[in-house]
């Protein structure tokens, strides 16, 4: 597709003076792949924006009409499917749950995995290595594995259907990774810092919360955005370990069973359980990237 | 005061380790305070149930008798978990590579433009939503009626365009006079010139009557030919079949073929009025009808959510989730690339294909493993995009490991021995992956 970089083993001097001409050939090669990107890329928004479009049109109009008549015919809008979520409680209360599970599922996990990962970084004990190798071997474990236990201990303990129950669950599957990544970013603080520190005296706790926490933002603020939208988005642990305790994912898949007839309360309530995530993505992009990346490339 | 600990990896420097067991057993005891929170909610929530699974798997539903590897082989005599286990299976074979590929494709095409960072957000935004409400979108893009679904309207509008459906779609015969034959709609008997021809139609869906349709009028005979109305046999209230009455409209623009009794045949178009007519006929028997091209209906889309293709209807919504991962991951893979290498190889002659090829591709492959790996994973333990995709009508057909565990253990039965072993499989399954994942975790230590 790009014949502009055909052999022409040009002198550099000549390749600094590349003309109009050599650059507008560059520039026509590389129209089709524009184009293409273009294309791709709108059709990767289509599905979102379908989605908000048909929470704008009544029950009626989803089961006759796409979403696209909007486009002819704009009249079709409406946000009272909105106005009827926001006063729908069963809605109003799963969103408040998701909200309380998804800043406990982050805040606990973090605090957590912190102090675990300073001491496989910076404390030493016998067979340290070692548990941390174990440690990471659990990241694989399916969340499926514990999913009838904690039902059956949940219920004789007496705290099934509840936002903490939920939390220390999502608490528990969010370590193994959570502590791999701030104990390998937690281990690249010079060490000159620590020993500074220990020399003018300061306790283990000092250094953590003094001097390795502060240092440890960036790939905090990474797990939070990372471990923030994965508790946000369970279904599964909420689905199976509550009743009432409704996050808005199950609030929706209860309603599921009459897809077409109950469009004008599962579209919008979809498009807002994404309003949250979207949101923290675009502001805080570039910290869940580092996450991202720390987990898969490292 | 401080503690002597500083024997963190990289050099491992003699540590200066001046005090005794004292010291040590503060030490430790100073991890362990560090260790302890992560270590309980590990050995709670991870450790105890994983080894409570594994035992729960060779007992019986309600937990009493033990039954050796009864629940295993259930996983594999029953038709729904096996069904389960192979739609598993195509998802392991199809989604990491299509992931992957797609990955490459996006990431290498991106390092073309100047807007790179638009399109990437773009594709990678379906990250951050729930696979749950990403498969409510698509179910709506996929739902089977073109008039709803995003997809099939636009399929049909690719097959109608190619093969345009009839004007007249739904249309029926409004009385015995009329019949329809292999599409076509004719009148039952034959005519003869100086006769009329009533083609009185019902069914006919309301968008389908042109705005400059006027009321049928009954045509007058003609001498030495054949007059005829086509219009739709119908009116408010109901009306008599047959009979051209007020309120009822003829319908322009239908094709009318006229057939003789040697074969012969002509063909003449409708007016405003439904109205037509053949002149200049020699005496004799013609039949008379209209084509089935006038009633060809279009095209009714694909039946993405039917019991036979949800699965891929599944994995089209969850592709268009972790295509962006996949981009990302290699765009930096690629980011990180020795330009050098890549610009010597364009200077010797190389063309785009071969760089790509012979050193893009093997330079990368470190990067594409861990995309296709952690794919994998995900793949193995799908559930949420297939609940929200999948109608409960097909949900036996879509299921795969993860969901049929959940509906084994926590829906109906509520077989806790057997969703457990559906478990331990998922586990097994992963396994292997896990070992691969701490190899090389080793490695880089």
């Amino acid at each position: 597709m790009t014949t502009a970089t055909a052999p022409t083993p040009a002198p550099s001097p000549a390749a600094e003076r590349e003309g109009l001409g050599a650059r507008l050939v560059r520039g026509l090669t590389r129209t089709p792949v524009q184009v293409a990107l273009v294309i791709i890329g709108l059709l990767w928004l289509v599905p979102t924006v379908g989605l908000f479009l048909t929470s704008l049109l009544s029950a009626e109009e989803a089961s006759s009409n796409g979403w696209w008549r909007i486009f002819s015919e704009p009249s079709l809008a409406t946000f009272d499917n909105y106005s009827d979520i926001f006063n729908n409680d069963d809605i109003t209360s799963s969103l408040v749950t998701t909200v309380i599970i998804a800043i406990g599922g982050t805040v606990i996990p973090i605090v957590v995995a912190a102090l675990a990962a300073y001491a496989f970084a910076w404390l030493d004990f016998p067979g340290r290595d070692w548990v941390f190798v174990l440690v990471i071997g659990l990241l694989v474990v399916p969340l499926q594995m514990a999913l009838i236990p904690m039902f059956s201990l949940y219920n004789d303990l007496g705290i099934f259907d509840t936002e903490l129950s939920l939390i220390l669950f999502h608490t528990a599957f969010g370590l193994p990774f959570a502590i791999f990544l701030l104990r390998n970013f937690f281990i690249g603080i010079p060490k000159e810092l620590l020993e500074a520190a220990r020399l003018d005296g300061a306790s283990e706790w000092r250094i953590f919360a003094r001097v390795v926490l502060p240092l440890g933002l960036p790939a905090i603020a990474a797990l939070a955005v990372f471990q923030f939208i994965w508790t946000w988005n369970d279904l599964i642990v909420a689905l199976t370990l509550a009743r009432e305790t409704q996050p808005i994912t199950v609030a929706i898949f209860s309603q599921l069973r009459q897809f077409g007839s109950n469009i004008d309360l599962i579209a919008p309530a979809s498009f807002i359980s994404m309003v949250i995530p979207l949101a923290l993505f675009f502001a805080f992009q570039r910290y869940f990237v580092q996450g991202l990346l720390a987990g898969a490339v490292k | 005061m401080g503690t002597d600990s500083v024997t963190a990896s990289p050099p491992p420097a003699p540590s200066p380790e001046p005090a005794g067991g004292g010291r040590r057993l503060r030490d430790l005891m100073t991890a362990g305070a560090f260790l302890a929170p992560a270590a309980v909610l590990l050995a709670v929530w991870i450790v105890y149930p994983t080894v409570w699974t594994v035992i729960r798997s060779f007992f019986d539903r309600a937990g009493d008798a033990f039954v050796g590897i009864d629940n295993y082989s259930e996983i594999f005599s029953n038709d729904t978990l096996l069904k389960s286990v192979t739609n598993n299976l195509i998802w392991v074979a199809v989604v990491p590579a299509l992931v992957t590929a797609l990955g490459l494709i996006f990431a290498v095409l991106t390092e073309r433009v100047t807007w790179s960072a638009a399109f990437k957000l773009v594709v990678f935004m379906p990250i951050a939503i729930s696979l749950f409400a990403a498969g409510i979108s698509w179910r709506i893009m996929l739902d089977v009626d073109p008039q709803r679904g995003a997809v099939n309207a636009a399929i049909t509008s690719v097959v109608d365009a190619i093969e345009p459906p009839g004007p007249l779609t739904g249309a029926q015969p409004s009385g015995a006079e009329v019949e329809t034959s292999g599409g076509a709609i004719a009148l039952a008997d034959p005519v003869q010139p100086g006769q009329t021809a009533l083609l009185g139609l019902t069914g006919v869906r309301a968008a389908e009557v042109p705005d400059d349709a006027q009321q049928a009028v009954r045509p007058e005979p003609a001498e030495g030919g054949i007059n005829g109305v086509v219009w739709r046999d119908f009116s408010p209230g109901g009306g008599e079949p047959g009979v051209v009455e007020p309120d009822e409209v003829g319908l322009p623009g239908v094709t009318v073929e006229l057939r003789g009794a040697g074969g012969e045949s002509r063909s003449t178009t409708t007016a405003d009025d439904g109205s037509f007519a053949f002149e200049g006929l020699p005496p004799g028997d013609y039949r008379l009808g209209i084509g089935s091209d006038t009633f060809r209906a279009g095209y009714a889309g694909v039946a993405w959510l039917g019991s036979s293709l949800i699965t891929i209807a599944c994995i089209i919504a969850y592709i268009w989730v972790w295509a962006g991962f996949a981009m990302v991951v290699i765009a930096a893979g690629l980011a990180a690339l020795p330009r050098d290498l890549l610009e010597a190889a364009r200077t010797d002659g190389a063309n785009e294909w071969q760089v790509f090829r012979r050193i893009t591709v093997p330079l990368l492959a470190p990067v594409l493993t861990v995309v296709f790996i952690t794919m994998l994973i995900n793949v193995l333990k799908v559930f949420d995009i297939v609940l929200a995709v999948a109608p409960a009508s097909v949900q036996d057909d879509a299921a795969v490991i993860a969901l049929s565990m959940w509906r084994v253990a926590f829906t109906g039965a509520s077989d806790f021995g057997l969703g457990s072993a559906i478990s331990v499989l998922l586990f097994v399954l992963v396994i292997p992956i896990l070992v691969l994942n701490i190899r090389r975790f080793r490695r880089e230590q």
